[in-house]
């Protein structure tokens, strides 16, 4: 059930598997229309858009590039590949990347080694035209699940966000805010590599103090590829 | 309830003396541990299949097989064989020969496995990641209820009336599908009716959702009773005298085993791992672990726990402390508290 007032944006959601289904499920618990799609057919989602996250709309990919005000990535960096990225790109959309270069699963992409540019730079490039911010990527699905709070709770955890664009990083912010948590705007694309996989705030489930330090400390650029062996 | 162990013979070296175990004591060691579970009355013991340094089982219907010749009652199962990246028809045969041996003893759990090795060395695409285990799944139950199957696919040759042998002992080898929190996962496992095993790293709370998409899904493709469709329940465990005992004499194996996430690349902060066992990973005294198993009971109304009982590099005398107590006060209180209550699914 929704736990308040319909407000604007819609949040599109490409993906409908483990933090899809949780993504989808803070958005309409914070009143907002959710679309969600899979990959394909709207019926092979059908009956877990229902299960999971029962006030999201099942749709499709292009549905969501034609109505929503906010897409959010939810699929394994190297489905993005997939996605209707001229559509997004074409269409100005604001894409909220919560995807890492997660090499245990997706197996090691070339573009994503060997660079130190943050992921979400590259994910940027794959659609010049969209308006793209980072957040969501570095909390783990239960976490986000399970720890959202209203805003001024005493136990509410903070995202960090990052994107080249101001106005864009604004609007996803206060959706942020209303899916349960803080934001800490960490600046720049650029500056998404200190919340990717191998830095201190990545998998922290921190408060706002807490992630700001993190997100200060010095980067390994080793472990911020997200490899392990030193 | 049933009650059992798993492991995926984690062959690390120690954070202290820097030597891992050799293969052969690694190996040997495992089948003292079947042995161990077997006398203890555990119903089952099960392998993970990885293709890596950090764990010596690559081929745990080997070791299965081992095993079956010196246990007379421990169920042998895996943790899970990685079906994707197997011939369907060999996985068959290995378990019916385990079957075999062990007079109607083996199961298999098929999944997609937590890493990506066994792609790239067995000549398989990451890109076909789905449909390589839709694909072997619904090949592994055609092959386990015909001993003659004719069958078409995309990636992996067609069978043409192929005889399929040796058959199980049992009349049905047990094959189970191994969800990791992907929804469409409990969708196919509920839709192709096999049982369903999930694991956590903390509360079980999380399964709730999977476990009604998983009856849903089971509903919709017309399987007769869908609350009959068994599941069962894992994750790692650890028990000691005492819940502070528990907590100081896990953590710092808990922290090296998890440096291989990498989010967890240098090492899991005490305060994150009280988290984690505050919200339900299975590490505490008798009674904590008691109380945290019959939570997944009455969560997700599992008919089976499995507890990973090894992980990284934990001393194996400490596994065996915890094993015993998982035998001798932890497991006889939950067969009872299983047994005279319904089970709340």
């Amino acid at each position: 059930m929704s736990g308040g007032e319909r407000i604007e944006p819609t949040i599109g959601i490409l993906g409908a598997g483990k933090v899809g289904t949780v993504l989808a499920r803070l958005a309409t618990a914070a009143g907002y229309r959710v679309l969600i799609a899979g990959s394909g057919a709207v019926d092979r989602i059908a009956l877990i858009v229902e299960v999971m996250a029962p006030d999201a709309i099942a749709t499709t990919a292009e549905g969501i590039v034609a109505e929503a005000d906010v897409v959010i990535l939810a699929v394994p960096l190297g489905k993005v590949g997939s996605l209707p990225l001229v559509a997004l790109s074409d269409a100005h959309a604001i894409v909220v990347d919560a995807t890492n270069y997660w090499w245990p699963v997706d197996g090691i992409l070339p573009a994503f080694e060997q660079t130190e540019l943050s992921s979400s730079e590259i994910v940027s490039n794959l659609m010049p035209g969209a308006r793209l911010v980072k957040t969501f990527n570095h909390m783990g699905y239960h976490e986000l699940d399970s720890e959202a709070r209203p805003a001024g709770h005493p136990d509410r955890k903070a995202l960090a966000i990052a994107s080249d664009d101001p106005a864009a990083l604004v609007i996803v912010a206060e959706v942020v805010d209303a899916m349960g948590f803080d934001t800490i705007d960490a600046g720049a694309l650029v500056e998404g590599i200190r919340f990717e996989p191998g830095t201190p705030a990545f998998g922290a489930t921190a408060s706002r103090v807490e992630l700001v330090a993190m997100l200060e400390a010095d980067g390994n650029p080793a472990l911020a590829r997200g490899r392990m062996s030193p | 309830m049933e009650l059992g162990i798993y492991t995926f013979g984690d062959l690390k070296a120690h954070p202290l003396t820097g030597e891992p175990e050799s293969a052969h004591a690694r190996l040997l060691r495992l089948i003292e541990l079947a042995k161990t579970a077997d006398r203890a009355g555990f119903d089952v013991i099960a392998l993970g299949e990885h293709h890596r340094k950090d764990y010596v089982i690559s081929a745990p219907e080997v070791v299965l097989g081992a095993m079956a010749a010196v246990t007379t009652r421990i169920r042998l199962s895996t943790a899970v064989t990685v079906l994707s990246t197997q011939d369907p028809v060999r996985v068959y045969q290995q378990f019916a020969t385990i079957d075999q041996i062990s007079g109607g003893r083996a199961e298999v759990m098929a999944g997609r496995g937590a890493f990506v090795e066994s792609f790239p060395l067995f000549g398989y695409h990451l890109d076909d990641y789905e449909e390589l285990f839709d694909e072997k799944i619904r090949l592994l139950l055609e092959l386990r209820d015909n001993e003659v199957v004719t069958w078409q696919g995309r990636l992996r040759p067609s069978l043409d009336a192929a005889l399929i042998s040796p058959r199980s002992f049992q009349d049905r080898l047990p094959v189970w599908i191994g969800v990791g929190g992907t929804p469409q996962s409990a969708v196919r496992a509920g839709m192709l009716g096999t049982p369903m095993f999930m694991s956590f790293f903390q509360g079980p709370d999380s399964g709730r959702r999977l476990v009604d998409l998983y009856r849903r899904a089971a509903a919709s493709a017309g399987h007769d009773d869908p609350g009959s469709l068994k599941t069962a329940s894992g994750g790692h465990i650890y028990i000691s005298r005492t819940s502070q005992a528990a907590r100081d004499e896990y953590h710092p194996y808990y922290s090296d085993y998890f440096m291989q996430l990498p989010q967890f690349a240098r090492g899991m902060p005490r305060e994150t791992f009280e988290q984690w066992v505050d919200n339900g990973l299975i590490v505490g005294s008798p009674q904590e672990v008691i109380d945290k198993i019959l939570r997944h009971r009455e969560i997700l109304g599992v008919d089976r726990f499995v507890g990973q009982i090894e992980v990284g590099s934990l001393p194996g005398e400490l596994v065996n402390a915890s094993l015993e107590l998982f035998a001798d006060e932890v497991a006889p209180v939950l067969r009872r508290e299983t047994a005279v209550t319904a089970n709340p699914r």
